[in-house]
């Protein structure tokens, strides 16, 4: 995945929105700056399938050797995967964070509307 | 903010800097990761300059420092440096130091005492308390002194060449003065990683060719500039207190398995008496180490549980790097101590097992 294509949260979350039949699906992760910043990611706790997210909510927690983050849901919905797998593999996210970093997949009722564009997200991480 | 002689270097160099203590200060360059792997395997070079370096050029420093530290000072053979806490009247810590009797280039002995940067302001304080008239010729150096640690098996070797010194040769917990490119510099065998390593303290105008020359000359053997963040992970592993974490001035040394910090017998200091009251407190709660099944790290104040019964609080808790899993030291009730006694933490309200281990967590081979 292009991270120009992807919609971020100022909390570095990203998120794709993919219309699949009648549903709007998102696929989220956290940017290549976070997993940057964070460093040495060794853990991360994630929620369940069928459990549901809320924009802007807390959605589950990455832990570096350093501390503790939470990470932000960018939309409400219905968690329709999880990935799962990336616990015995979090070396991906620093390797790939936009493609097989993904964490979530949500059926989306409604996204947050503080969602930013590749560009507007770029120059906040640049301002930092 | 307080800057030492070497953040500005820190700042060219890639370190990401934050405030700690009211100093600038690296926390990480690259990876903490790999800054820890390579003090266990190599060595790093830390800026320790925010740690309060404070001299005393009298020789009533010895009745002094005596009398508030927990350590025995008084007859302290010249070269010898001690470990020891500082207590109120109530047996609160107010500080754990280092205290050094040193030859000095001039060849009088004098005392001198590395103190936390939280606690700088603090313990300058307590001390002209007890010495209104500066009779023990106290000098706070910190600001015109760096302080460099040099840790890691490869540590010794190279400053061993470097200032052509039998540092190799001196007793862990010493220290001496050198000549060294025409200033003073003062070298021991000190460090907080549980490496072996060494300890530089020269004029803060010689801080960064020191640093650099020590840099380059060990870096053949993998020695990289390493920050506040290994340093917490290295001494984590080594279960040395942190001040503000396993140490406050709510904690009575006799809980703090520290009794090496503390010479009780024959003599007086401030604090004495509550903590041999202390002593005899069987309920009161105690330093433990725990090892967490899993990989998520519980932290600071983390609850410790058996059951629905709240037992005790982590103090420290990383994912150690060396041992590969969740390390933490905790204050728990007395009855639940024993080795191997299974309880849980309570991370952010999700429980996870783990159980009492022996401290350090990791000793040097």
């Amino acid at each position: 995945m292009k991270p120009e294509e992807l919609k971020y949260l100022e909390s570095h979350e990203w998120a794709l929105m993919e219309q699949q039949g009648t549903d709007l699906i998102a696929t989220i992760g956290i940017s290549a700056f976070a997993v940057e910043q964070l460093g040495d990611i060794v853990h991360m706790e994630l929620p369940s399938v069928g459990g549901s997210v809320t924009a802007g909510d807390e959605f589950g927690e990455v832990e570096s050797v350093k501390a503790v983050s939470s990470m932000y849901s960018p939309v409400s919905g219905e968690i329709v995967d999880v990935h799962t797998a990336i616990l015995d593999n979090l070396a991906v996210l620093s390797d790939d964070p936009y493609t097989q970093g993904w964490l979530l997949k949500v059926k989306v009722s409604s996204p947050s509307d503080k969602l930013l564009d590749f560009a507007t997200y770029q120059a906040q991480c640049e301002s930092h | 903010m307080l800057k030492t002689a070497l953040t500005d270097w820190h700042a060219a160099h890639g370190g990401r800097m934050v405030d700690f203590a009211g100093w600038s200060m690296p926390v990480q360059y690259d990876s903490i990761m790999a800054e820890h792997a390579a003090v266990r395997t190599q060595a790093g070079l830390f800026d320790v300059s925010h740690m309060g370096r404070l001299r005393f050029s009298a020789p009533e420093a010895e009745t002094l420092l005596d009398r508030l530290a927990t350590r025995k000072i008084a007859g302290m053979p010249t070269g010898r440096i001690r470990y020891s806490l500082m207590c109120n009247s109530e047996g609160g810590i107010l500080d754990d130091v280092l205290v050094y009797k040193l030859r000095e280039l001039d060849g009088q002995e004098r005392f001198w005492m590395v103190v936390n940067a939280s606690n700088r302001e603090k313990i300058l304080a307590w001390l002209q308390q007890h010495d209104p008239n500066n009779s023990a010729g106290l000098t706070d150096l910190t600001l015109q002194t760096a302080m460099i640690a040099v840790q890691g098996p490869q540590a010794v070797g190279v400053v061993d060449q470097l200032l052509d010194l039998d540092v190799a040769g001196m007793g862990y917990y010493t220290g001496q003065f050198v000549q060294y490119q025409g200033y003073p510099l003062l070298v021991s065998r000190t460090g907080y990683t549980g490496e072996d390593g060494v300890e530089l303290v020269p004029p803060a105008e010689h801080a960064v060719a020191l640093w650099e020359t020590v840099l380059a000359r060990g870096a053949d053997l993998g020695f990289r500039p390493a920050g506040l963040g290994a340093r917490d992970t290295l001494r984590l592993e080594a279960a040395m207190p942190l001040y503000g974490h396993e140490l406050s001035e709510s904690i009575n040394p006799a809980h703090a398995d520290l009794g090496f910090a503390m010479t009780l017998k024959d003599r007086d200091f401030v604090g004495r008496d509550a903590i041999l009251a202390a002593q005899q407190q069987s309920d009161a709660r105690v330093r433990v180490g725990l090892e967490l099944e899993g990989r998520r790290p519980g932290r600071e104040e983390c609850p410790v549980m058996i059951g629905e019964q709240t037992i005790g609080v982590v103090t420290s808790g990383t994912f150690a790097p060396t041992l590969q899993k969740p390390i933490a030291m905790a204050y728990i009730d007395p009855a639940y101590r024993a080795l191997g006694t299974t309880v849980e933490v309570d991370i952010r309200g999700k429980r996870h097992p783990a159980a009492v281990v022996k401290l350090p967590f990791y000793s040097r081979s």
